[in-house]
């Protein structure tokens, strides 16, 4: 065999070993949809994207961080990442004891997220991307008018610890993604958007921004319900928070 | 045959892990006796003291030092590595901007409701500046619409709006560096329509180091807090 097949060989070999370590993605087909905090025109389009399958997982990042020692525990700067980046880690390269390989990633940035995600030439999803990829349960594209559909949601919201589950666990979508209910909120790239109460960043920087929740209470479906309290969340976190039930997912234009 | 290596290899390309660590800053940790035996001698290499054999420990880890030396804090905006233009069509980073007290706010030059308002607010912090201390305070308006506001429009509004003299500074971005900044500044927006955007109102200081001091928000409000953060700062 000649030197030149050898090394054809090998770098085939390599390429394959690089692209298993890009997650699964799948295609999202864009449209039209409402979304609870929408722009003027109320409607909003989403063009085709690829969403991955499964959110970033404590093994994905473990990589990640290795490959770039900026993020790692030890290094990172605060004005990236709170005291809590990382938090369960017990050194900068192993895991906490109850912690799985297979967990989605928390205690992360927006910072790091967005930075991962770049990393693999993706990108963190719009809010609104997210909120359409999310609006499917197993059959249909856009289940928000159903009862079970909004029951689960509000159940997840209510369970704690999820956060420790493994990837994969929840149902998967419409789409072909799993896990956007029901194991960890997740990031978006443009979370500073929500300006739920325009200037209200006063009241947030504690617990009372669960107090934003009261507020929804007296809505009458569930579907504004759920989706409030996502709203909510996204309105009142800071890009350098590292939180234990917040990782993320990334996403790619077609 | 050479033909395929060279395809193989460009396919390989996209999978190559983004290298945007700062190589310079990992190439230049260097060690330093706890003691401080030998004084200020550092090592390339980790080893022990050859006076007291103590183990060096790496000296880029301990902050006690940061204010010596020329490193930029944690909580420095100058850790910010994006690029900007300026009004001037300048390529620049953030950091470029180190050594001036920095009063920071973030404007698109099409808005009609708040940001006029916002702008006078930076002239009135300008104006009520001593004439001492003057020349060490940089004013800086970041577009939260860089595909509008372009190096050309930043200029033509600067000179509409009589700040385009030295101590004003117009920077555009892209999407991904003004949404990051927006994040380091918690603050928020969103594109409403086409032309238009809805937004936090807030004006922050940063000291010569890129560290935030202060923030003031909303509008017309009460700048005297401002003006002395400002002005300390300085000292």
């Amino acid at each position: 065999m000649s030197t030149f097949s050898r090394l054809i060989i090998c770098i085939v070999f390599l390429s394959g070993i690089d692209m298993n370590c890009q997650s699964e993605m799948v295609e999202i087909k864009g449209g039209t949809y409402i979304p609870l905090y929408g722009r003027d025109s109320m409607q909003v389009t989403i063009n085709d994207f690829q969403m991955d399958v499964y959110p970033v997982t404590n093994e994905e990042f473990l990589a990640f961080v290795i490959k770039n020692p900026r993020w790692k525990k030890s290094r990172v700067k605060k004005i990236f990442a709170d005291e809590n980046y990382l938090h369960q880690w017990k050194t900068d390269t192993t895991f906490g004891d109850t912690q799985s390989l297979k967990a989605p990633i928390t205690d992360i940035s927006w910072f790091a997220a967005n930075d991962y995600c770049e990393c693999q030439g993706k990108r963190l999803p719009t809010i609104d991307e997210w909120e359409y990829a999310a609006m499917s349960n197993e059959k249909l594209p856009d289940a928000r008018y159903l009862k079970a559909y909004n029951e689960y949601i509000l159940s997840w919201y209510e369970k704690p610890k999820t956060f420790n589950n493994e990837i994969g666990s929840t149902f998967k979508n419409y789409w072909g993604v799993y896990d956007l209910h029901g194991l960890v909120w997740e990031w978006t790239y443009d979370f500073n958007s929500v300006l739920i109460s325009g200037e209200s960043r006063k009241d947030v920087d504690n617990d009372s921004n669960l107090f934003c929740g009261t507020a929804a209470i007296g809505a009458t479906d569930l579907m504004n319900y759920a989706a409030f309290m996502r709203y909510a969340i996204r309105g009142s976190v800071k890009a350098n928070y590292a939180i234990k039930n917040l990782g993320f997912r990334c996403v790619k234009d077609k | 045959m050479k033909k395929i290596i060279v395809i193989l290899l460009i396919a390989l390309v996209p999978f190559s892990s983004c290298n945007k660590e700062k190589s310079k800053k990992e190439q230049t940790i260097n060690y330093q006796c706890p003691m401080q035996c030998e004084g200020d001698k550092t090592y390339q290499e980790l080893g022990s003291c050859p006076v007291c054999k103590m183990d060096l420990k790496p000296i880029t880890y301990d902050h006690s030092h940061k204010m010596e030396s020329t490193e930029i804090s944690e909580t420095s905006i100058f850790n910010l590595t994006s690029k900007w233009k300026t009004e001037e069509n300048e390529t620049i980073e953030l950091r470029d901007l180190k050594g001036k007290t920095l009063v920071m706010v973030m404007i698109y030059t099409s808005c009609k409701a708040a940001c006029p308002r916002l702008v006078a607010d930076m002239r009135n912090i300008e104006k009520k500046i001593p004439d001492n201390v003057k020349n060490q305070v940089h004013y800086i308006m970041i577009s939260i619409d860089p595909e509008t506001d372009t190096p050309e429009r930043l200029k033509s509004f600067a000179i509409e709006n009589q700040m385009n003299g030295e101590q004003w500074t117009f920077l555009q971005g892209d999407m991904n560096s003004v949404r990051e900044f927006a994040n380091v500044l918690a603050v928020k927006y969103k594109q409403i329509s086409p032309m238009d955007f809805s937004h936090s109102n807030i004006i922050s200081v940063f000291n010569p180091q890129g560290e935030l001091l202060h923030q003031q928000e909303g509008l017309g409000v009460d700048n005297n807090q401002t003006i002395t953060k400002i002005i300390e700062s300085t000292k």
